[in-house]
Formats: C-alpha cells, sequence, structure tokens
C-alpha cells in the first residue's frame, strides 16, 4: 500500500528512485523468510538433540557396563550395592504391558473403525468421532488412577490372588485408553477408500459386512496398520499408568499376574529420587531410554515395511 | 409337461438355497452391527465410568479450601493452590515458547520451503517427533536444559520442555489449516502487488487463524495433563510455597524470578497423593484428577466445536 501510494503521488521522481524503497522490503522479506526457517529447523534440532544427549549419556554408561552384560543378564538393580545392569527384566515389563494393551485396544478399535464407518449412520458418527478425538486428550495420571483405584480391585473380585500391583490392570486401561487412538484414526483410513469401490461390492451382490471384510479393509489396510503402529508406540512409551499400578520391582518375567517395572516406570521411579549427576544411576535412565527410543523405531519400522509390503493403490 | 416341469423345480429349490444364503449373509450383516455397537460402547462406556468413578471419589474435597490451601501432611487439609498456580505458569512458558516457533515452522513449510531434501528432511522429523513418547522429551530436558544450559530444575525448564512436547501438533495443524486455504487468495494478493510476507501475515495466516488456534489449543491440553516429562526432570512433588509473583508494585513492575523457582503442577500432585498409601490422599488424587479431565475435555471441546463449526461455514 504504502509503496503504490508513494509511487503514484510522486511522478516526478526518476522510476528507479521510485521504487527505491523496495531494497529495504527485500531485505524485510529475506529476514522474515530467514526468521521462519529457523522456526522450522527447530524440528530438526529437537530430534538431533534428543539423539545426541541419548547416546552421550548412554556413551558414559557403556564405558561402566559391557554390553553383553546389559543385553544379557537378568537383573536390573542398578541403585542397589550388588548391582546388576540387565536391561532385560524392564523390556520384559514393557512388552508384557504393551502386549495385553494391544489384546485389548486391537479388536475393540478395529470393529468400533468397522461399525463407524460401514455401519453406523452419519448421525452416529457425527457424534461418536468428536467424542473419539476428546477422550484421545484425556491425561495419562488420571488412568492410572484408574488401573490403581478401580480395575485392579475389580479384577481381584474374580482374581483372588492378583497382586495390588501388576501387569494386567495396567495393560488393560492402556488398551482402553489406546482404542479411541485406533477408532478414530482406523475410521479415516476406511473412509477414504472411495465410494466407488463399495458400490461395486454391493452390485455384485455383497453385504455390508462382506464388503466392509474383503474390499474396503483390504483397500485401507495400509492405515488401519498406521493406526496400530501408533498405538504400539503410544503403549510402550506409556509411563503413568504402569508407574502408578504395575510396581516398581524389575523383574524378568511375563507373567501377567505379577507386578513388574517397565522401562519407563523405572525412569520415572530414579528421577523422583535424588540422584547426583553423573552418577551411574543417573546416566542409567539414558540408556533406559535409548532403548525404549530403540524399540519405539523398531516398531515403526515394521510398520512402515508391512504398510509398503499391504499397501493398495486405487 | 414333466420336462418342462423338473427344470423349473430345480430353480425353485437353488432360489430356496440363494434365499437360504442371503438370510443368512444378512444375519452376519446385523451380527456384526450388534457386535460394533458393542465394542464401541464397550471403548466410550468404560471410559465414561471410570470418569463418573472419578467424580464421586473426588466429590468430597470439591470446595474453595481445596484450590486455596498447600499441600500438607493432613489429607484432609491438603490443597492444589500450588499445584494449579505452577500449572499455569509452566504453561505460560509454554504458550510463549511453542506458539510463535510451531506456527512459524507451519507457515515456513507450506508457504516458504522449497521442494527438496532440506524441506523432506523437517517434515520427517516433525512427524517422527509425534511418535516419541513423552518421557524421551523429560530425558531430553534433563541432560539439555537442567544441566547443560544450567536452567534447573525450574518452571522456565519444565515450560520449554512441554513446549518442545506440543511442537508437532502445533506444526501439524498449522500446516492443516493453511493448506485448506484456496490459491486464489494468495494470487488476488499477489496480482495487487502484496509481496510473500504481506500475502502470508494479512491473508492467509488471518484466514487460517481459527485452524491455527484449534491446533494450539489441543496442544496446550496436552501440556496440561503430561506427567512424566516434568517428573523427569526432577520437579518436586511437595511445594508449600508459591513462586515469586510475576508483577510488582514497584518498578520495573515485572519480575522475572518466578522462570527459576521450585514448582509443581496438577498432573504431579495427583500422581504424588497417588503414590502415598493412606486412602484419605487419594481422594484428593480423584478430585485432582476430576479437575485435570474436565479442563482438558473443555480445551479440548472447545477446539474440536471450532473446527467442525469452521468446517460448516467456511466455503471457499
Amino acid at each position: 500500500m504504502n509503496m503504490a501510494t508513494q509511487v503514484l503521488d510522486t511522478p516526478d521522481l526518476p522510476i528507479s528512485a521510485r521504487f527505491a524503497k523496495n531494497i529495504k522490503r527485500n531485505i524485510k522479506e529475506r529476514v522474515i523468510e530467514f526468521i521462519l526457517m529457523l522456526a522450522a529447523m527447530s524440528a530438526v534440532a529437537t530430534t538431533l538433540a534428543i539423539v545426541a544427549i541419548l547416546l552421550y549419556e548412554s556413551a558414559s554408561f557403556f564405558e561402566h557396563v559391557s554390553i553383553v552384560d546389559f543385553l544379557t543378564d537378568t537383573q536390573w538393580t542398578p541403585l542397589f550395592e550388588d548391582a546388576h545392569y540387565g536391561i532385560m527384566p524392564l523390556v520384559a515389563g514393557t512388552l508384557t504391558t504393551s502386549f495385553i494393551a494391544l489384546l485389548v485396544a486391537v479388536p475393540i478399535g478395529t470393529i468400533g473403525a468397522i461399525y463407524l464407518s460401514e455401519f453406523a449412520s452419519h448421525k452416529t458418527r457425527e457424534i461418536v468421532k468428536p467424542i473419539l478425538e476428546l477422550l484421545v486428550g484425556v491425561p495419562t495420571v488420571v488412568f492410572g488412577y484408574f488401573a490403581l483405584l478401580f480395575v485392579t480391585p475389580m479384577l481381584q473380585t474374580f482374581l483372588p490372588n492378583l497382586p495390588a500391583f501388576n501387569m494386567l490392570g495396567p495393560g488393560i486401561v492402556i488398551g482402553i485408553m489406546v482404542v479411541p487412538y485406533i477408532a478414530s484414526l482406523a475410521e479415516d483410513a476406511m473412509r477414504a477408500v472411495p465410494m466407488s469401490m463399495r458400490e461395486g461390492s454391493y452390485a455384485m451382490g455383497a453385504t455390508r459386512f462382506q464388503t466392509a471384510l474383503r474390499v474396503v479393509t483390504p483397500a485401507a489396510v495400509s492405515g488401519i496398520v498406521a493406526a496400530y503402529i501408533l498405538a504400539i508406540s503410544r503403549a510402550v512409551g506409556e509411563t503413568m499408568v504402569v508407574a502408578i499400578a504395575a510396581g516398581q520391582q524389575p523383574t524378568l518375567t511375563f507373567n501377567p499376574m505379577e507386578g513388574a517395572a517397565t522401562i519407563t516406570a523405572y525412569i520415572v521411579q530414579v528421577a523422583m529420587g535424588d540422584l547426583p549427576h553423573g552418577s551411574i544411576g543417573y546416566q542409567s535412565i539414558f540408556a533406559a531410554g535409548l532403548v525404549l527410543m530403540l524399540m519405539t523405531l523398531a516398531f515403526n519400522l515394521i510398520g512402515h515395511a508391512t504398510r509398503k509390503k499391504f499397501r493398495e493403490s486405487y | 409337461m414333466t420336462d418342462q416341469v423338473k427344470p423349473q423345480a430345480s430353480v425353485l429349490a437353488n432360489l430356496d438355497e440363494v434365499r437360504a444364503m442371503i438370510k443368512r449373509h444378512k444375519l452376519n450383516d446385523s451380527i456384526f452391527a450388534i457386535i460394533g455397537l458393542v465394542a464401541l460402547m464397550i471403548g466410550l462406556l468404560t471410559l465414561l465410568t471410570l470418569f463418573v468413578d472419578l467424580v464421586m471419589d473426588g466429590y468430597p474435597r470439591f470446595n474453595l479450601d481445596f484450590m486455596s490451601e498447600f499441600p500438607s501432611r493432613r489429607a484432609g487439609s491438603a490443597g492444589l493452590l500450588s499445584a494449579w498456580v505452577g500449572s499455569l505458569l509452566v504453561l505460560s512458558v509454554t504458550f510463549i515458547s511453542a506458539v510463535p516457533m510451531g506456527v512459524g515452522a507451519g507457515i515456513y513449510l507450506e508457504e516458504y520451503a522449497p521442494k527438496n531434501w532440506f524441506s523432506d528432511l523437517i517434515e520427517i522429523n516433525v512427524t517422527n517427533l509425534a511418535g516419541v513418547p513423552s518421557i524421551i522429551y523429560g530425558l531430553l530436558a534433563l541432560g539439555l536444559f537442567v544441566y547443560i544450559l544450567g536452567l534447573g530444575q525450574s518452571i522456565v525448564t519444565a515450560g520449554l520442555t512441554l513446549g518442545l512436547l506440543i511442537l508437532p501438533v502445533v506444526i501439524v495443524s498449522t500446516r492443516e489449516a493453511i493448506r485448506s486455504i484456496p490459491v486464489a487468495i494468495r494470487e488476488a494478493a499477489y496480482a495487487v502487488g502484496a509481496t510473500k510476507w504481506q500475502v502470508v501475515s494479512q491473508h492467509v495466516v488471518h484466514y487460517s487463524f481459527g485452524g491455527i488456534l484449534t491446533g494450539v489449543i489441543i496442544g496446550m491440553s496436552r501440556a496440561i495433563g503430561e506427567t512424566a516429562p516434568i517428573i523427569t526432570i526432577g520437579a518436586l512433588t511437595f511445594i508449600a510455597f508459591l513462586p515469586p509473583s510475576p508483577v510488582s508494585a514497584e518498578p520495573p513492575y515485572l519480575n522475572f524470578d518466578w522462570l527459576f523457582s521450585g514448582f509443581t503442577v496438577l498432573p504431579i500432585q495427583m500422581f504424588s497423593w497417588l503414590s502415598r498409601p493412606n486412602p484419605e490422599f487419594h481422594i484428593n488424587a480423584a478430585a485432582t484428577g476430576a479437575i485435570i479431565i474436565v479442563v482438558t475435555l473443555l480445551m479440548n471441546g472447545t477446539a474440536i466445536w471450532l473446527r467442525y463449526n469452521m468446517r460448516k461455514k467456511i466455503k471457499w
């Protein structure tokens, strides 16, 4: 605006002078673009910083502990006098709770998504979808409360031997927690399947159920797997539920009826205490974090490969 | 005659078979519809039950004293004052750090970024960061903010940590909001001589403001309930003081000492009460949980309502 009025108001100036402001303007444009680029770089910087910190502190950890011990020792007692540094008990705890969670979440989430996408009326969908999105936002510490004081006592009524801290209750709660993720994302994937494919199937005389199962689901499998992967990432990285309700004792067990610490619960346990910076206990949480990160990465890579293999283009 | 009847009979038999098959398949349909509804209800109703349980458990503590008292050794007189003030201060740091950065990054990626490996790299990073477990951000903050940068276990550390955590949420929603603005709007602005920044700031951002706001609200509501990263940086669980006030009566009026103060936040207070064996503290935890849920649901509800309304209203 400024420039335009200036050009019109001063017709007697040579054209170069009338546009002299452009240089200033160009510099301003460049500076803004640079600042915006820095903002975008923050994402890269964060990733780099995460990797650098985890590797740096883990490196100090592995100066004291051999990687072989780390991977094969069956005890994890870094804070004890007789220190053992075997990550396997923590990994077992994480895998067990995540597995129970998926056992709950995958069937409920997938069936819910199929129902929502293929069977539910428009109105039902309009109501349920926002509720699912709302539930995704419920803080995990609240779910920890449910696991400890609602689900576990309930389970104890018909599993009398269940200890107060166990992996079953938190596993189920994490499962219920990630149902909205799976249902919402898988439904999105199914809605994205073109209507013409359903119409083709119906025209051949297929019922809704047949169409949903044999046409829509295979076509959307890539998106559905992506939903599962997100659910696994959530379950593996879930912290508060297990820290509150699964117990703090690292035990090498896959039995959900026992209590066991997960990787995340261990990190919380150490962070709650007062560990001096640079001590082996302090470094051990970074090594544990590195393993957690690698596990998440591995699941993501597997998921990516699966998606590629089953991807159907239409 | 008999020759004609025979095939007809077989056709009829077939027809019956076909009808039976259709019936069976239709039954399958209805059975699945019921299973689907039940599955969905299990998901939704369980959560509803849990929420009702929480409110009922925490009911005795819903009063003003609970909001205005410091935590205490006696469950009955313990309150949330330091926790909600801490949450408020931490979130203000989160807001100030994450929103400009996230919106800026979103604008850059949508409007400025050239299509090359560098932009791809940033994109991949944003996607991956959204999947990083939140406790990893806590470790990053513990190593980087607390010790390398020496910010200590303070409000500014917690705020920045949560800022990094919600950055992907803000970036992704900014991008989605900007992407929905038709090119014609930009072309019209360019046609009357606007510069790129003028187009972006006065038109693109202006029209996508609602969408960006939605993302910011969702990100902030996530930050309210996030516990693990803040525990990891070593937040204290028993705080019986308030951080120094950000405003003072004498010049220079603004005071930034609060940034480096110790603190606690709502979810950590809840966790700390929950980890006590005394069930009286569990009532406090339930009440805190109910408050956190109500606040996050209100924020998320606002965001979702905004988004659905905008979808309806705007027709390009």
